[in-house]
């Protein structure tokens, strides 16, 4: 870290014995919750069935069925088991993996011990999960453009909310290609702004992105209260309908889950690996990311510092003010106010879980895409949980990650510094 | 920020609050922040020109006389404003000459109603001015301030039968305590972990807001209501009023301004103001000269979200009286700004509430007579605010010199570490 953050000594490093000792007591803890709250208030003989065919597709898939106790006893032992193995012996570098493989079993007899006695749609729910995953993978994606090349950027949830209302607007009066347009514009604007505030005129970038985000809940609230509310035509743009791709979209199970998507979909999937292959295999990304980890080297070797951030930061805005429009072009169809209700800070959570890189982002943007649907479905699902915890945990587990309980992120070095040429 | 504050015993010792603050502005060119106001103050006026629809109608025919319409637009939209934040000269005149008690009531309503709205305000930027001189980035106020007012609401609902003497403190000071609460779990997050307290308190903000909309949905509904509102709280817990209907002007002003005082004291009196603003200034220096850092750190961020708690309580207890979800129109994310144009001083931090405190509260007069939603009211805090952050735009449009001594600048560490 820079030398000015160093006051306050580090305590948990990443890998240390302590870490070991944390997370083992993380996987017995889930271990007992599944055995305490699921397995003992499940009757011995209760049936659960998950239907594996998402709603509208032709591909027939058998439903999976069995008995909801043993499925939860056996979850519960491999929890343990491995719990066990991490407090004895460790799995060192493995242990995120085996981590995420415990998050996934904790959350498959959450689901069982939901449906027990019940018939519950687990490609729907899948489903659901990547299409809520998809603001804030873009949000997350524009965060670490942003961030990997030295700028902090807490204006994502503004640039949504601006592009959100600009491409419904548009996209009233011109059709929805150009409202998408006008959202990634929009976005891309803002960014400028933040950009010419925190790299030209040095402001710190905190301040920059909190004028953007009191700018853009103001103008939006303005115009919506002005204009929207009176004339309706003019936040009436549909949504861009599906597009299913050939061939694949018939695999079974899988195919509607993921192949049968609109464009903001794939869009955030190519995103995703153009930002991973650029950032991490091209000379483009490189020198981005020497910008972020130490402008002054950086700047010695002859790259031009204060471009490489504008250009970083404005294609991040383009990248938020995408995601911005998928909430009224691609979700709704319409614009309401501060509808992105904080999913521009989740996205921001999400790249801090995603420790800094786009396929980690995405999966913490899956799991706090989960974490959104089963909040919305918990009424249906008829589970006593109050649906603000499940919303509350993205938050509280990226309080977490930040604590260094599970292993300290590995952030930028030289991340919210403004640069400043010698000389000068 | 502010390296000078390192040795303040000697140079400052019998100075007044208003002399250390004046000295502060014209340190850092008293100008800016003035010509930072003024200027958004224009824009508003511009944005309200330019979304008039006669403007553009006219337009095509005469374009100087579009431009008049916009002008008077804005111009009816500030008469707006000025009527409903200090009072309608004519009116006042009248109601004095009729000498009507109820007449004289409406007519200073308008001016007492903006000091009620300035209110949260100035506790909520105190709290994130105080971070500021920590050298801590308190994003969480929002969050801190919803906290303060669902304590506050509790105590002021579930405790019945004591007397106002007890009651009220009690009230308030489950407020502060509930805010300080929300503060001290990022500030010890950040002095034991490092875990960055810009990040940690966003989170916190939003785990307050669902927490809030779970407890009103639940536990602290009103019987028998619907709606997500808390029940009234007890007529022992209500902060008093000082005048009958309509005029809402309750004590929690003055409190306010006690409040200020005292962070002022604390800051710059005591010893432990020293080894804040010294922790804030240089960490360093202060780890050298034997500073507990990690205490002061979580000193810093408690007191901040006790200070923005009691913005909450004063919501309840002055003014609503209960808890809804919407009762606050965003007091925690403009106090960054306040903190800002107040340049971290309690006195700059008064005077800037009451502004803002006095542009909200004409807004809504602006709203019905002008037909301008009260949100131009953010949009024109928003650039106010980047104006004051950047005072180089401001030095570039008026021609300003730069000054040698360029500290205006604020300096927050890069997160995470």
């Amino acid at each position: 870290m820079s030398s000015q953050s160093t006051t306050i000594p580090t305590t948990v490093a990443f890998g240390t014995a302590r870490r070991r000792t944390t997370m083992g007591i993380v996987f017995l803890a889930l271990a007992g919750v599944i055995w305490y709250f699921f397995s003992r208030t499940t009757q011995a003989g209760m049936i659960t069935t998950f239907t594996l065919n998402p709603g509208g597709s032709q591909a027939n898939f058998p439903d999976l069925v069995f008995g909801t106790l043993p499925i939860l006893n056996v979850l519960a032992s491999v929890c343990a088991l491995m719990g066990a193995f991490q407090l004895v012996r460790g799995f060192g570098k493995r242990t995120n993996v085996v981590l995420g493989l415990v998050a996934a079993l904790f959350i498959f007899a959450f689901l069982s011990w939901v449906a027990s006695g019940a018939s519950l749609n687990l490609a729907g729910l899948l489903r659901a999960t990547l299409i809520r995953a998809i603001p804030i993978t873009l949000g997350a994606l524009s965060g670490i453009l942003c961030e990997r090349a030295g700028v902090v950027n807490i204006a994502i949830e503004g640039m949504m909310l601006t592009s959100a209302m600009l491409a419904a607007i548009f996209g009233s009066m011109y059709g929805l290609w150009v409202g998408l347009l006008s959202g990634v514009i929009a976005g891309g604007l803002l960014a400028l702004v933040h950009a010419i505030l925190s790299i030209k005129y040095k402001t710190d970038q905190i301040v920059s992105g909190t004028v953007i985000n009191i700018f853009s809940i103001g103008i939006t609230s303005f115009i919506s209260a002005k204009y929207l509310a009176s004339s309706r035509h003019l936040n009436n743009p549909g949504i861009f309908s599906e597009i299913q791709v050939p061939g694949l979209v018939d695999i079974p199970f899988i195919g509607p889950i993921v192949f049968s998507h609109n464009i903001f979909f794939f869009g955030m999937v190519i995103l995703l690996a153009l930002l991973h292959f650029g950032l991490f295999f091209t000379r483009w990304g490189l020198r981005l990311r020497s910008v972020g980890e130490h402008p002054k080297a950086a700047d010695t070797l002859g790259i031009n510092v204060f471009r490489t951030r504008y250009m970083a930061v404005i294609l991040g805005g383009m990248m938020a003010g995408f995601g911005g429009a998928y909430f009224t072009l691609g979700s709704v169809g319409r614009f309401d106010e501060v509808m992105t209700a904080g999913r521009g800070f989740i996205g921001l959570a999400a790249m801090i879980f995603g420790n800094w890189n786009p396929f980690g982002a995405f999966g913490a943007g899956l799991l706090f895409g989960f974490a959104d649907m089963l909040a919305a479905r918990l009424a249906i699902l008829g589970v006593r949980v109050p649906s603000e915890f499940l919303l509350m945990a993205p938050y509280v587990a990226t309080m977490i990650i930040l604590a260094g309980v599970v292993g300290r992120g590995q952030m930028p070095a030289a991340d919210g510094q403004p640069y400043e040429k010698e000389g000068h | 920020m502010a390296k000078k504050d390192t040795q303040p015993q000697s140079s400052s010792k019998k100075k007044t609050a208003f002399g250390i603050f004046l000295e502060e502005l014209t340190r850092g060119s008293l100008l800016v922040p003035i010509l930072a106001i003024v200027t958004g103050l224009l824009l508003g006026g511009l944005i309200v020109g330019l979304t008039t629809e006669q403007v553009y109608t006219t337009w095509s025919e005469s374009p100087l006389e579009a431009i008049g319409i916009g002008v008077n637009a804005a111009l009816r939209s500030y008469g707006a404003l000025f009527n409903g934040s200090i009072g309608n000269p004519e009116r006042i005149i009248d109601a004095l000459s009729s000498g009507e008690e109820a007449a004289i009531r409406r007519a200073f309503n308008p001016f007492l109603e903006s000091l009620t709205k300035s209110v949260p305000y100035i506790f909520a930027g105190l709290a994130v001015a105080l971070g500021f001189r920590a050298g801590l980035f308190n994003i969480g106020a929002e969050g801190q301030l919803f906290i303060g007012a669902i304590t506050s609401v509790y105590v002021g609902f579930a405790l019945t039968g004591l007397p106002a003497i007890i009651h009220l403190p009690l009230a308030l000071g489950a407020g502060a305590l509930g805010g300080a609460l929300w503060g001290f779990i990022p500030g010890w997050l950040k002095a034991k972990t490092g875990g960055h307290e810009v990040i940690n308190t966003i989170m916190m903000n939003y785990i307050a807001f669902r927490l809030s909309e779970y407890l009103l949905r639940g536990p602290l509904q009103r019987p028998g209501s619907t709606n997500p509102i808390s029940p009234f709280v007890e007529a022992s817990a209500q902060l008093p009023r000082f005048f009958d209907s309509p005029i809402r002007f309750h004590l929690g002003f003055f409190i306010a301004l006690a409040a200020a005082y005292g962070v002022y004291w604390l800051l710059f009196k005591t010893r432990i103001g020293f080894e804040l603003r010294t922790v804030g200034a240089n960490p360093k220096a202060a780890r050298y000269a034997g500073m507990n850092i990690v205490w002061v750190t979580v000193l810093a961020m408690s007191l901040s979200g006790a200070l923005a708690g009691m913005a909450g309580a004063n919501e309840v207890l002055g003014v609503n009286y209960n808890l809804a979800p919407a009762f606050s129109s965003g007091y925690g994310f403009d106090s960054i700004a306040l903190a800002l144009i107040g340049k971290s001083h309690p006195l700059g931090v008064v005077l800037a509430a009451l502004l803002f405190g006095t542009l909200r509260n004409g807004a809504l007069q602006m709203q019905i007579a002008a037909n301008v939603p009260v949100d131009i009211i953010s949009v024109m805090q928003a650039l106010i605010l980047a104006f004051i952050a950047a005072p180089a735009i401001i030095r570039t449009i008026y021609r300003l010199r730069t000054p040698e001594d360029d500290d205006d600048q604020l300096h927050v560490r890069g997160w995470g570490g």
